[in-house]
């Protein structure tokens, strides 16, 4: 039965801006902190403060629209947005409805049927919302506005999509252009980026739109995923029972699997939008349009490029290391810091990987600094460890952004280099083991890596392992 | 044109503005916003078409502040005048159900 | 009381001149404000701790000659919709009561540079909306000259102040002719500068895209200081325009010779109070005589700025004050259920019938469906006053007419029918409209002794052409600062 309809998507995603300071006023945008701590009489909306716009704002902004294929408006302006709400203290949010900064983009994602174009309908600049913190015990929620005035990008697609996949394929996408821009770091934990999805259904063949619902409070690729498989249920469930989808906003609970209606007559949803008397027109010229498309960093095509050009990695491997920009970003800079950019290349392709694979990190939740992977390289390189403890070295690097020279010194891991050290630890093995000795001597190889396994024991893993072979065979040898 | 505003209407109006009017009041705003409606509207004894709507009478364009943190702590601030206040932050009613 | 009949400018000379103390001038004004304010209540908050503090600072600047300004050692006044540093705010209203802000408004704060001692807040309309400054939840200010009439509002508590002698000098706001109504009503002079020309940092906002703030002095030098003093482009405001020249007691200068003036024929027509149409005709002879070339003059579309600026204050209004809410600041309901009935309970019982009255306008204007009808249509019908203007003013230097159709009111008159009460905004609102410089300067009194006001529109950023021209009408007829003799015992007694 489900066969028969067709999901229709469209998205509003929201992206924080990477701005040092809000949209609006000069108070940091720093995440976390105590409540209200990065507030001034702007951004708490105190009578008489004024807004003035934050220019990186707008360069932000047109980056964006740029990279996604958007037109400029270069003429744009600010509108009120009135609604009650104490995460809003002005009790209106400015935002901009009637001249946004960029209109008419595309995007194209990869799908299973090939190359797909999302449409974007328009992308708007507006101020986030504070933070409320609810009391279940005794009825209040509490206001930090820490959030407040913090800047934001809205880009509303138009109703391309057709199943969860291709959505969050889009909003990789997305994700991907805004980190390259190094416009937002879109952290969906943190809520740096959020999806609204609207959403309807229609029997499959028919050109008309069904009656669509919103959904809030997306803030995972999984809850997004749940929540249209869940939205997409429920509204063929309705028609099919005869019953009719009504237009509403709807909340998706992540934890119960389930959206409710978030309807209520206090709810009237109706704007009053008006331009922002307090904030001029912004007008972007053709010039400054080039200064910042000048100023626009590598993105990924270019990028792979580079990496087979300039590094000499494989292409398949430039595509992986540039599939993300946080993966490509560490990669880049160790790269910088060591020199050697095919080994780098390999650790991040093989340990880095499956460790990711392991422990299910996404790029975004990388943390550890490319300085400690160039130095394990280092050491590596210089036969300070063996190549074993390297990757035990590099695990620790990885789950706690370890400092391998530290690490391997506290730890005793250093590879015994002296050759004298060695050639005792080998000795002393040999003695113990007349009969392995025999064996080898004899013509058995086997009896060989017994011995190499015990002096190799014996060293705690630290040495060379050719050094140590080196070693075993002429003393073997000597003997015969 | 007489305007005629509705019950609906006014309890509408009073959603979006946050007010609660008793009903005396209900029935003065309605009679006010009539009159005031019937005046407004000599407005379209005015040809207004083709005229851009103007919201900044002086053409005053981009103005910016450049990105720099320029306000330090304002908690103490923000939450002296605070009617209810709870430890570092507002205190409101429950917003969601 | 010497010191009182002084001119800012005047006191200040004599300050700088050692002759006399700025505390004593803060005390003759503090014991002329005791006395008065029982007759007139132009006062909502007065910081006589606050005021020796800064005579103090004042005086020794002065004496060590780093304070050297026009107006420094002036004791003035500011109207409560100026947010000072840690002194109750509460633009007249219940819904701010308590309210003290951690900034200061950036026309106060250039005042306070230019070493004028603020003495405290003044009355007036609840949150600047209303023509007689009775909508005050204070109560409502007196008008000096007869304290059985109001004294004009928005700003009646400055320029009541300043009539009555208690401040040497206020400041006002004027989004629709609340300086100048009332500075006309009061006999004092009033200015509304160009849009940006003050910053609105601080103000609390009724109409933001024609809100200014300007001096309410007693005469024309004084009002160039005040005005030269709190003028200044400010980062913080981005509607702030940079001037080239904030030089305005550059244009006191007693000469109008070859100044093109138009009187326009529908400012002084059906409406208009035939003892003000006599003393305005009066007052622009004296123009003419002194060498100004004086006409009567079209000016299109008056009787459309009325219809339009309440549908573009109301709208912007409803958006404004909705911060106002029990959240943050001021007042809040006693018991609510829930959340949105704390924001009705709070703002039913914070604000008074008219703010609310246009609150509720300004939210339908705004409405879906409404808004193409009303706000854009009046956006439209803004842009083409503005053109008529800008006819105008390719012909004439400054407009001149009355700045109200009528004396002041009785109390108590006005607020039955605030259809009517608007209509009496007839000749000031256009020129918020537009953005214009107006100024009203005291030409006389009605036979039972109110004052009339005349009014001169400017071109945008010249302000400089009407100081001159009321500064050459102030030295043709003499006018000197007379200050009211007000039957404060009578009038007191009255109050009770």
């Amino acid at each position: 039965m489900t066969g028969q309809y067709e999901t229709v998507i469209g998205l509003e995603v929201h992206i924080e801006l990477a701005t040092k300071t809000k949209i609006f006023c000069g108070c940091s945008t720093e995440f976390g902190g105590a409540p209200n701590i990065h507030t001034c009489p702007v951004c708490t909306g105190m009578p008489g403060a004024l807004p003035v716009l934050n220019k990186k704002v707008v360069e932000y902004a047109v980056a964006l629209g740029i990279a996604t294929n958007c037109r400029i408006t270069q003429v744009c302006r600010f509108d009120r947005k009135n609604y009650f709400y104490p995460d809003n203290p002005q009790n209106y949010q400015i935002s901009q409805l009637y001249l946004p900064i960029a209109r008419n983009g595309c995007v194209e994602i990869e799908t299973p049927s090939g190359t797909k174009k999302i449409r974007i309908h328009e992308m708007h600049m507006e101020e986030d919302a504070g933070k409320l913190v609810h009391n279940e015990w005794d009825d209040t929620s509490l206001v930090d506005y820490n959030r407040s005035g913090v800047p934001l990008v809205e880009i509303v697609s138009e109703p391309d999509m057709r199943s969860a996949d291709e959505v969050i394929a889009y909003l990789e996408k997305l994700r991907m252009i805004a980190q390259y821009l190094g416009v937002s770091d879109c952290k969906l934990q943190e809520g740096s980026m959020r999806a609204d999805v609207n959403l309807s259904v229609r029997r499959a063949g028919t050109e008309e739109f069904g009656t669509r619902t919103e959904m809030k409070n997306l803030n995972s690729f999984k809850a997004i995923a749940h929540a249209i498989e869940g939205e997409r249920m429920r509204q063929i469930e309705l028609l099919e029972a005869g019953k009719e989808v009504v237009q509403e906003t709807r909340r998706w609970d992540d934890n119960k699997e389930h959206s409710y209606a978030m309807r209520s007559k206090e709810d009237a949803r109706d704007y009053r939008y008006f331009p922002e008397p307090d904030l001029v027109p912004v007008v972007i010229s053709d010039q400054w349009i080039s200064e910042i498309k000048a100023r626009q960093p590598e993105l990924r095509p270019e990028k792979i490029e580079r990496y087979t050009r300039e590094f000499d990695i494989p292409r398949y491997d430039a595509e992986l290391l540039t599939e993300s920009w946080k993966i490509a970003d560490i990669f880049e800079k160790t790269v910088q810091l060591c020199g050697k950019p095919k080994k780098v290349s390999n650790w991040m392709m093989g340990e880095m990987f499956r460790l990711m694979k392991e422990k299910g990190k996404e790029p975004e939740e990388l943390d550890f600094s490319p300085e400690h992977l160039a130095k394990l390289i280092e050491l590596s390189d210089q036969g300070a460890i063996s190549s074993s403890v390297a990757k035990k070295v590099f695990e620790h690097i990885f789950a706690e952004n370890a400092d391998p020279e530290k690490y391997v010194e506290e730890q005793g891991l250093m590879s015994v280099s002296d050759e004298g050290a060695l050639r005792e630890a080998v000795e002393k093995v040999i003695a113990q083991n007349p009969r392995a000795v025999a064996d080898y001597k004899g013509g058995r190889q086997k009896a060989f890596g017994a011995i190499m396994g015990q002096s190799m024991r014996a060293l705690k893993g630290k040495a060379d392992p050719a050094a140590v072979t080196k070693i075993i065979r002429e003393m073997l040898d000597a003997q015969q | 044109m007489a305007n005629k505003i509705s019950d609906e209407t006014i309890e509408y109006v009073g959603i979006l503005a946050k007010l609660k009017l008793s009903e005396e009041e209900k029935e003065a705003a309605k009679a006010d916003m009539e009159k005031m409606l019937d005046y407004i509207d000599i407005l379209n004894e005015l040809d207004t078409s083709g005229v851009e709507p103007m919201s900044h009478v002086f053409p005053v364009n981009n103005v910016f502040r450049e990105d720099v943190v320029t306000n330090g702590d304002g908690r103490e601030s923000a939450l002296a005048n605070a009617p209810k206040r709870r430890e570092d932050s507002f205190e409101v009613p429950r917003t969601i159900g | 009381m010497e010191i009182l009949k002084l001119t800012a400018l005047e006191l200040s000379a004599k300050i700088k001149a050692g002759e006399i103390k700025v505390k004593d001038a803060v005390k003759a004004a503090l014991d002329r404000i005791k006395e008065a304010e029982p007759a007139v209540n132009s006062f909502v908050t007065i910081d006589e701790a606050g005021a020796y503090r800064q005579a103090e600072i004042i005086q020794e600047e002065i004496d060590a000659g780093r304070m050297t300004g026009l107006l420094a050692g002036v004791p003035a006044a500011v109207k409560d919709n100026l947010c000072m540093d840690g002194i109750l705010t509460t633009c007249s209203s219940r819904i701010l009561s308590g309210f003290r802000p951690a900034y200061t408004a950036q026309a106060v704060e250039n005042l306070q540079k230019a070493g004028v001692v603020i003495l405290g807040k003044t009355n007036m309309d609840e949150f600047a909306m209303g023509s007689t400054t009775e909508t005050s939840c204070y109560g409502p200010a007196k008008n000096p000259h007869n304290t059985g009439h109001v004294p004009g509002g928005s700003s009646g508590g400055s320029c009541a102040a300043v009539a009555a002698g208690e401040c040497f000098g206020a400041l006002g706001s004027d989004t629709g002719g609340s300086i100048r109504q009332p500075g006309s009503f009061c006999g004092v002079v009033g200015l509304k500068p160009t849009y940006g020309t003050v910053s609105r940092y601080g103000l609390i906002a009724y109409g933001s895209s024609l809100d200014q703030i300007g001096p309410v002095t007693r005469d024309v030098s004084d009002c160039a200081a005040f005005l030269e003093a709190i003028a200044s482009h400010d980062p913080k405001d981005s509607t702030s325009v940079e001037r080239p020249d904030y030089h305005f007691t550059g244009a006191l200068v007693d000469d109008v010779k070859g100044l093109r003036i138009g009187i326009p024929k529908d400012y002084m027509g059906e409406g208009l109070d035939p003892e003000v149409r006599q003393a305005v005709m009066e007052a622009a002879a004296v123009l003419k005589k002194r060498g100004a070339a004086v006409e009567m003059a079209d000016l299109g579309l008056v009787r459309y700025a009325i219809p339009a600026y309440y549908t573009i204050a109301a709208a912007e209004a409803s958006s404004n004050l909705e911060r106002f809410d029990g959240v943050k600041y001021g007042y809040r309901a006693e018991d609510y259920d829930g959340l949105h009935d704390m924001y009705k309970k709070t703002r039913s019982e914070g604000f008074g019938p008219e703010v609310k009255r246009r609150i509720l306008l300004g939210s339908f204007v705004l409405s879906s469906g409404y808004y193409d009808a009303y706000y854009l249509k009046a956006l439209r019908t803004k842009a083409l006053i503005k053109k008529e203007f800008d006819k105008a003013f390719e012909k004439y230097d400054l407009l001149l007419g009355p700045t109200a159709p009528t004396v002041a009111p009785k109390l108590g008159e006005s607020l039955g029918d605030p259809l009517k009460m608007y209509l009496g905004d007839i000749y000031t609102i256009s020129v918020n409209l537009a953005g214009l410089p107006g100024m009203t300067v005291p030409v006389g009194k009605n036979r039972e002794g109110l004052p009339i006001g005349m009014q001169l529109i400017g071109k945008p950023f010249d302000e400089k052409t009407l100081i001159r021209a009321a500064y050459t009408y102030e030295c043709a007829t003499e006018k000197q600062y007379e200050e009211v003799v007000l039957d404060i015992n009578t009038a007191a007694k009255e109050a009770e």
